[in-house]
Order: structure tokens, then C-alpha cells, then sequence
């Protein structure tokens, strides 16, 4: 039911250890399948050479001229080839070239080592900067993957009228997801005739996504095309848009070989060559009248990202929407840009764009605070967005989100007016750990961004089985997150039949119908309300062909169920996304209703930094939010907890070196990901106030606590060490200490 | 170098004999030659602790341990925790508490807890963080893993 903390549906088979993740699958024959890389970041490949020591006869060699349909993997722009060909132009320097495979699989790896590729290289431009100073032009003519301008009122004329006008640059990093499964495919290909059976069994968020571009590299219609989703170890993202490129090598070399391949990446392969969170830059200027009231806000949101279109679009076009946050402002200028550069294309992660301009605008929203001499605590309540209020693209407000009452919440858990009083003191003691708190209130839009749900027309469906009980069809994925569980919760409650009762279908595209991609905090509010809808359908046949009479037990149910199966064969009933006539968006003009609806929160954090290590402790973490109904209360504080420890790792901790546009440090030792002991217990409260939404008025929450942390922890490190330049993160030790020189010297 | 070695060893309670690569990782042979892919690898080096086994009681990463060093041990997995017919006190509680979402720090992180327990019956939860803190999860936060092991401790205390 609905409310209910039913126990994870996999949960015993994961406790076990016998969930089959996709390298666990037991293969016989299985070749095994490796990936040569392009290893520089730009020109052009003129040839390969198989060096010597390998029995070259004996290996799979896969090459762009094998490709028996398009070589372009299926995505927002069709731009990015599953493999670069003599001839062809390499564009970073993870690129895939050649895929190998070998039953042994240390002879592969020695294979793999042993090729050369002949490269005529070429300038590279490997920062956001050297691609908007167009240095080199890498892509179309002016480098850009995508620009979007949002505008509301005119900020022109107010610059001059306002009494303080604030203006500063914020920059964040790349990130990387570190799901604990790497990357891993199986695929087998098998012919009849002219056509194919392409399937692949895979460590993937979005079945249909691989099952399109399996579609086009083979040329094949989607009934020759099978993509089953496995055991998931973590996605955030990271296998969400990456697993066409991956799932399409493997399929590539089963179909050279006429054997099944695994491919399994490691640790050091994942990190390097797949996708990250896109780094930031973020301009921001507000002007601000005599009360402190927010007149004009100008953003200049850039995005990197990286030598393919990929998602950059999309993830440019949630992080634009978001930038003007949670308040009110009647003049309003967004100018977004994603600019390609000789690196891995970085592609979804967890809050997918948002977290970036957030962590620009809360901290900003502090920086403000102190110039016009207000509490940051009043100065956003000033500010607020309340009912009726519109967004920077035109959105009504149409449920009061309550941000000061959610602000306040948080304020009162973490203690935040007796620990910022008691610090002031404390602080100037001789004592090298300076204390602070801080804050931040932000908002997330839940599904797909503008038109997206009604472009995808999503279904998904319920089945009576021979044994009585109810299966779930839906192409939604199980990471983690609790979707098993949350469906058949949903869908329990809608046919009022006990949970046991309610089985989840395996993500299969041949049993399963496209209910879209487990993506944008939309399964359990979309696909959750498209089951709802389903299962009123199927209950409701069952009533009217005489199957089933109200009220009924679960065992008349299940009687129903048989009796119609024994009469009709097979009995599904499905649903489809309904758009909402009040949710009207335009993508040419980027005005009307951006989403369907908002979930709200205020996280607040409290540090203590030593100032002779520069080391950052979190001592307290309360994180507040509205996400309307929670389904399933432990699962949802599940969701919370794991993303804020991911945005302290991503504030604090976790940056990708690089060096030639390639990652440096991509290992578990050197790439750092909070232990248990790095994070303080987090105090997850959600509020359960909101109004409409998903099945029994739930909304997105899975990407939520990636955008608070951040600038909370930030905005609580200036609490601790007063003013400092403290504009980027990761806030490293190194960094931090050079900030606090440079203050210093200044 | 032999093609092969013949490894004698007790796992999960039943003594098994097994050929492997002389330079297999233990990791592997657990995972290939044993069939239990309970245990993970997430990265090879020892420093996630997905591959976390016991082995003479002690817990190691499967992947930093040649198989050779196996021979003529005591092997516990993820798949020898539970008692016939019923998960261990840490298994349960994990269950209970949502303590696995994605599941794959999962076993590693019940080898660890199970360890930690019978070093240490009442951890206090800065015990039980430091006890795993050779273990990466990305799911949860750590939240409610210490949740779970603090109350599979109070729940063999009271003696279920």
C-alpha cells in the first residue's frame, strides 16, 4: 500500500548474494571482449598496426568497417560513431576504435596492449574556456552543442535603477558516479537468413534506449532487437545514456564471431572512458532594490560537453530552467551554452544539470547576504516564490510550496541561530577548528523537462499470471532505488490486494512495453500513475466480463484471475501517459510550464575545519523536503540519504584530474568517494505537503539531494572561515588552503 | 610455470578441490571455478571491499589474495552467512532496514558487519562506521547499513 516501508521485493536475493548482475550471468562459450582506445585527443586515424607476439588469426577484430548498419549511436543529435575508421576523425582520447575478443581473457587484454594506431594529431581544445575562445573549432562553427536563452520582463533598465547590483562567476567540477558494478554487457547474434536476432543482457537504466540503437548499428527492425535489463549495480545516470555505446560493442563482436561476448569493463577502463557529470561555469549577476527584493537576475550558464552532443542538451536545458531557483523575480535573462571539447563525453548524472547552476545561485544567494549586511535567512525569505507567483519561464506556482516554513524546519533541526551565535564566539578562540553552518533552498522539477512526457507517450500495463497473482509490465529498470517495491506497492493498492500478491516483470523489450527511460525522478510519478490507471483498467474488465465480483478477497481475485486466463489465454491490461491540458510548454520559446510539478527542500549542514590540515568534517546533516506523498517512507529516506552523501563527495571530495583530456586518477585509491566515516548520521524529514502529482500525490525525489549539499556545505565553510574567494568545488583541501592565502595576502 | 594447480580448501563448510591458473586471483576462483558469484568485484585493488571474504576468519579482499594462499583454508562467502532455512541476524537486519539498494557492496559489506560482530558484539555506531569503513557504498548514505548492523547486534544480544 501506499505509505507503507514495504521490505525491497530483490531485497533476499541481494542479502544472499544470489541477484545475478550481468558479469555473474554464466555464459558457456562466451568470448570475451575488450576495447582499443584512441588514446589521443584529436586528429585524424590513418592506420592500425597488430603488433607482434599475438596469435592475430585466433582473435575477433572488430573495426567501423564491420558495422553492418549506421555507425552512429542513437541519441538527442546522432553524432557520436560506435567506432572510428581509417580515415575518420578521432575526438578524444577514450575514443573506441577497435574491439577484440578471445576466450582467454588475458590473451585479449595482451592483444589489446599490443595494437598501434597510427594517428596524424591534431591541436585539441580541452577546457570550456579554449572552446568558447574557439581556439580550435571542434564542432559546427562556433563550438556548441546547444544555447538556450530564457527570458522573462527586461533586466536592462533595472541595472542602473537597482540599489545594489551583485555579481560573481561560480565553477564546479566533473563527477564521477561510481555505481559499484562497472560497466557490463553480454550479447549474442544470431542469423537467420538475412536477418538477425540481436539480444544483449546488460548493466543498462534505459532498455529501449539500447534497443534503438541496437536497431540502427544493425539495421535491423525492433522485433530482431532483445534488451534485457540484469541485476543493476548503482546507475545515477551513468547508465543511462552510455550503455548504447557499450551494449553495441558487445553486439558487434557476437555478431563478427558468431559467439556469445561478455563485455565487462574494469574500474580503471569505467572511470576513464565513461560518462561523468558535466563541469560548470556559472555567471550570475542580481540586482537588488533597498529591502533587499530580488529586481533582475542575469545567469550565464556554460556547460562542458565534451566531444559529443550525447545528453548535453537536455542536461544544459534542466541546469538553465533551475537557475533562477526558488524565487521571485520579475526581470530574468538565462544564457546557456553546452561547448564540445576534445574529452569523454560527459552524460547524465543525478540531478542531470540542476546541480550545477543551484550550487551557483545558493551560494550566491549567501555571497549577496552579506554584501547588502541581511541574515542569508531573510534575505531569501524576502524572496521566496509563493503561490501564484511565475518562474523565470512563465510557470504559475500552483501549489503554495511553503519554502519559509520548509526553511525554518531545517534551521530549527540543525540548530542553526544558537550554533551560528555560539560560533561567532568560538571562532575567534586560538582553537585551529573553526565551526559553521550553512544552508541552502532549492527546488527540482520532476519528469521529463517542457513536452518531453507527451513526446514519449509512455505505456506500461499489469498481467494476470496462471498462478493468480499480478505481474507489473513496465520497461522501468531496479537500480537501487526501490522500483520493484514501489510498483507493486502502487499497484497492490489500486487492485486492494496484498502486496505478495503483486510480482515485477523483468525489464525485457520483449515482454515488457516502453515505459520510457528510468530516468528525471519520473518512474514513481509518471509510470507509478500509469500502472495506477492500468490496474483500475484490468480490475475493472474483470468486474465487467463477470470474472470478478466487488467487494472481493484476495483469493476471489485470484480465482478471477485464473477463470479469465482459462477462458481468454493471455490477460494484460495497459495504461498511457495522459498529458495534463494545464501543462503547456513551448521548446521554441522555452516559456510555459517546464514541469508538471516541483518538489521543494532546504538542506542545512554544519562543518568544523581544521585550519592547520584545511580538512572538512561534516559534523550534521538535515536535509528537509516536499515531495509530496511518500510511498515508501524508509525506501524514499534510502533515496535522500545516498544522495546527499554523493553531493558532499561531490562539494568536497571527489575530483577528476586530467591531463590531455583524459582522467588521471581513475582508480578507487586516488578517485575519493565518502567511507562511513567520512559522513555524519543524515536526518532526512520530508514534510508531505503537496498536492496532485503521481499515484496518491507522490513526486520526484530520486535526484532532489544531489543539488543541496553543496552549497550548504559551502555556504557553512564561509560561516566557519569568514570571507573567502570560496566559488568552486570540489572545496579540496588544497583549494581551501589556497583561498585562505590568498585572503590573506589580499 | 604449470598450466594449472590443484587447489584443496573448505568453502561455506564443504571442503571443494578445484583446478586454477597457478597466478588466479582468489577472487576469480570463487567467482569461476567455484560458481559462487555472490562475491563482487568493483575494483580490483582492494579498496571497495565488494570482493570482502573470510578467510581463516579473518576478513580479506578476494581480489588482492592469490588462490595459491588459499590452499587448505577455511573459505566463508556471502553465500555461507545464512543458516539452513534462515538469514543470519546481519542478513535479516539488512533485509528489515534497507540496508542493500543496488546490492553490490551488499556481500562484501555482510562479510565485513558479520566480522565486526563477532569481534565486536555491541558497537556503539562509531564502531560499527570504522568497521566498515573498508567497504564503498554509493546507495545509501551508510545510513541505514549502521541501522542494520546496529540492530543485528541488539537482536543477537537478545538472543534471536
Amino acid at each position: 500500500m501506499i505509505g507503507a516501508s514495504s521490505i525491497r521485493k530483490e531485497g533476499r536475493a541481494k542479502v544472499l548474494g544470489t541477484a545475478c548482475y550481468t558479469a555473474d550471468k554464466v555464459v558457456p562459450d562466451a568470448l570475451h571482449g575488450v576495447t582499443v582506445r584512441s588514446q589521443v585527443p584529436r586528429g585524424t586515424l590513418t592506420g592500425i598496426v597488430y603488433g607482434p607476439g599475438i596469435p592475430w588469426e585466433e582473435m575477433v577484430i572488430v573495426t567501423a568497417a564491420d558495422i553492418p548498419g549506421t555507425n552512429r549511436v542513437a541519441s538527442v543529435v546522432d553524432d557520436q560513431p560506435f567506432l572510428v575508421g581509417i580515415g575518420e576523425e578521432i575526438t578524444h582520447a577514450e575514443q573506441p576504435v577497435l574491439l577484440l575478443a578471445h576466450p582467454d581473457r588475458n590473451l585479449v587484454e595482451k592483444a589489446r596492449r599490443a595494437v598501434r594506431l597510427e594517428v596524424a594529431e591534431r591541436p585539441a581544445v580541452l577546457d570550456l574556456q579554449s572552446a568558447l575562445d574557439l581556439t580550435q573549432v571542434i564542432y559546427g562553427r562556433d563550438n556548441l552543442l546547444k544555447e538556450i536563452h530564457i527570458s522573462k520582463g527586461d533586466p536592462g533598465p533595472v541595472w542602473a535603477q537597482a540599489a545594489s547590483v551583485i555579481e560573481a562567476t561560480y565553477r564546479t567540477g566533473a563527477q564521477e558516479h561510481m555505481y559499484l558494478e562497472p560497466n557490463a554487457m553480454v550479447a549474442s547474434v544470431t542469423r537467420d537468413g538475412e536477418a538477425l536476432q540481436v539480444t544483449v543482457w546488460g548493466s543498462l537504466q534505459c532498455p529501449y534506449y539500447v534497443h534503438s540503437a541496437l536497431g540502427q548499428l544493425f539495421g535491423q527492425p525492433g522485433e530482431n532487437v532483445r534488451v534485457v535489463a540484469m541485476e543493476m549495480g548503482g546507475g545515477f545516470g551513468g547508465k543511462e545514456d552510455y550503455p548504447s555505446l557499450n551494449a553495441g560493442h558487445a553486439a558487434l563482436l557476437a555478431y563478427k564471431s558468431g559467439r556469445p561476448v561478455k563485455l565487462v569493463y574494469d574500474r580503471e577502463e569505467d572511470l576513464a572512458c565513461t560518462t561523468k557529470r558535466h563541469p560548470s561555469r556559472t555567471r550570475i549577476r542580481c540586482g537588488f532594490d533597498a529591502q533587499g527584493l530580488l529586481l533582475a537576475l542575469e545567469v550565464d550558464f556554460v556547460l562542458d560537453g565534451g566531444a559529443y552532443a550525447t545528453l548535453s542538451p537536455v542536461v544544459l536545458s534542466r541546469g538553465a530552467i533551475h537557475s533562477a531557483g526558488v524565487y521571485r523575480c520579475p526581470h530574468v535573462r538565462i544564457h546557456a551554452r553546452a561547448v564540445a571539447t576534445n574529452t569523454p563525453p560527459p552524460g547524465a548524472f543525478r540531478g542531470f544539470g540542476a546541480p550545477q547552476s543551484l550550487f551557483a545561485l545558493e551560494r550566491h544567494m549567501d555571497v549577496c547576504a552579506g554584501k547588502l549586511g541581511l541574515d542569508p535567512v531573510e534575505l531569501r525569505r524576502r524572496n521566496f516564490l509563493v503561490l501564484g507567483d511565475t518562474t523565470a519561464t512563465g510557470q504559475v506556482i500552483r501549489e503554495e510550496p511553503d519554502l519559509g516554513g520548509i526553511m525554518d524546519r531545517a534551521l530549527a533541526e540543525i540548530g542553526y541561530s544558537g550554533k551560528r551565535r555560539a560560533f561567532a564566539e568560538t571562532n575567534r578562540s586560538e582553537d585551529p577548528v573553526k565551526r559553521g553552518v550553512g544552508f541552502s533552498v532549492f527546488l527540482h522539477g520532476c519528469g521529463f523537462t517542457g513536452s518531453g512526457e507527451t513526446h514519449m507517450a509512455s505505456v506500461a500495463g499489469v498481467e494476470g499470471l496462471e498462478d493468480g497473482t499480478v505481474s507489473v509490465l513496465a520497461a522501468a529498470t531496479e537500480m537501487g532505488q526501490g522500483k520493484n517495491t514501489v510498483f507493486a506497492q502502487i499497484v497492490a493498492g489500486a487492485l486492494e490486494l496484498p502486496e505478495e500478491m503483486v510480482g515485477v516483470a523483468e525489464a525485457d523489450t520483449r515482454f515488457v512495453p516502453n515505459s520510457g527511460p528510468t530516468v528525471a525522478s519520473r518512474s514513481t510519478m509518471v509510470v507509478g500513475r500509469i500502472l495506477e490507471d492500468a490496474a483500475a483498467g484490468f480490475r475493472l474488465a474483470l468486474i465487467q466480463q463477470g470474472f470478478l465480483a466487488t467487494p472481493y478477497t484476495a483469493s476471489d481475485f485470484s480465482a478471477a484471475v485464473r477463470a479469465a486466463r482459462a477462458r481468454l489465454g493471455s490477460i494484460k491490461c495497459y495504461g498511457q501517459y495522459r498529458p495534463d491540458p494545464d501543462v503547456v510548454w513551448d521548446d521554441r520559446t522555452y516559456q510555459g510550464d517546464a514541469y508538471p510539478g516541483f518538489s521543494w527542500a532546504c538542506y542545512a549542514a554544519e562543518v568544523a575545519v581544521d585550519t592547520v590540515t584545511y580538512e572538512v568534517e561534516v559534523v550534521d546533516f538535515v536535509a528537509v523536503q516536499e515531495v509530496g506523498r511518500v510511498v515508501n517512507p524508509v525506501m524514499a529516506a534510502g533515496q535522500i540519504e545516498g544522495g546527499v552523501a554523493q553531493g558532499i563527495g561531490w562539494g568536497l571530495w571527489e575530483e577528476v584530474v586530467t591531463r590531455q583530456g583524459r582522467m588521471v586518477n581513475n582508480q578507487m585509491t586516488n578517485y575519493i568517494i565518502p567511507t562511513a566515516v567520512d559522513l555524519p548520521p543524515i536526518r532526512t524529514f520530508f514534510l508531505e505537503l503537496g498536492g496532485p502529482g503521481g499515484p496518491g500525490g507522490a513526486k520526484g525525489l530520486g535526484e532532489l539531494p544531489m543539488d543541496g549539499p553543496a552549497p550548504a556545505l559551502i555556504n557553512a565553510l564561509q560561516g566557519a572561515l569568514g570571507d573567502l574567494r570560496l566559488d568552486e568545488i570540489p572545496m579540496t583541501p588544497d583549494r581551501l588552503l589556497n583561498r585562505c592565502e590568498e585572503a590573506t595576502h589580499a | 610455470m604449470p598450466e594449472s594447480i590443484q587447489l584443496t580448501l573448505t568453502v561455506n563448510g564443504r571442503e571443494r578441490t578445484v583446478l586454477a591458473h597457478p597466478l588466479a586471483r582468489l577472487l576469480d576462483v570463487i567467482r569461476e571455478q567455484l560458481e559462487l558469484a555472490g562475491t563482487k568485484e568493483g575494483c580490483g585493488e582492494g579498496e571497495c571491499g565488494a570482493c570482502a571474504v573470510l578467510l581463516d576468519g579473518r576478513v580479506v579482499n578476494s581480489c588482492l589474495v592469490p588462490a595459491s594462499q588459499a590452499q587448505g583454508a577455511d573459505l566463508v562467502t556471502v553465500e555461507g552467512l545464512a543458516r539452513p532455512g534462515a538469514l543470519s541476524p546481519v542478513q535479516a537486519a539488512f533485509l528489515e532496514h534497507n540496508a542493500a539498494q543496488c546490492g553490490f557492496c551488499t556481500p562484501g559489506m555482510l562479510v565485513s558487519a558479520t566480522d565486526l560482530l563477532n569481534r565486536c558484539p555491541n558497537p556503539r555506531d562509531g564502531e560499527v562506521r570504522a568497521g566498515l569503513a573498508g567497504n564503498l557504498c554509493r546507495c545509501t548514505g551508510y545510513v541505514k547499513i549502521v541501522d542494520a548492523v546496529l540492530s543485528a547486534a541488539a537482536a543477537v544480544e537478545a538472543g534471536q
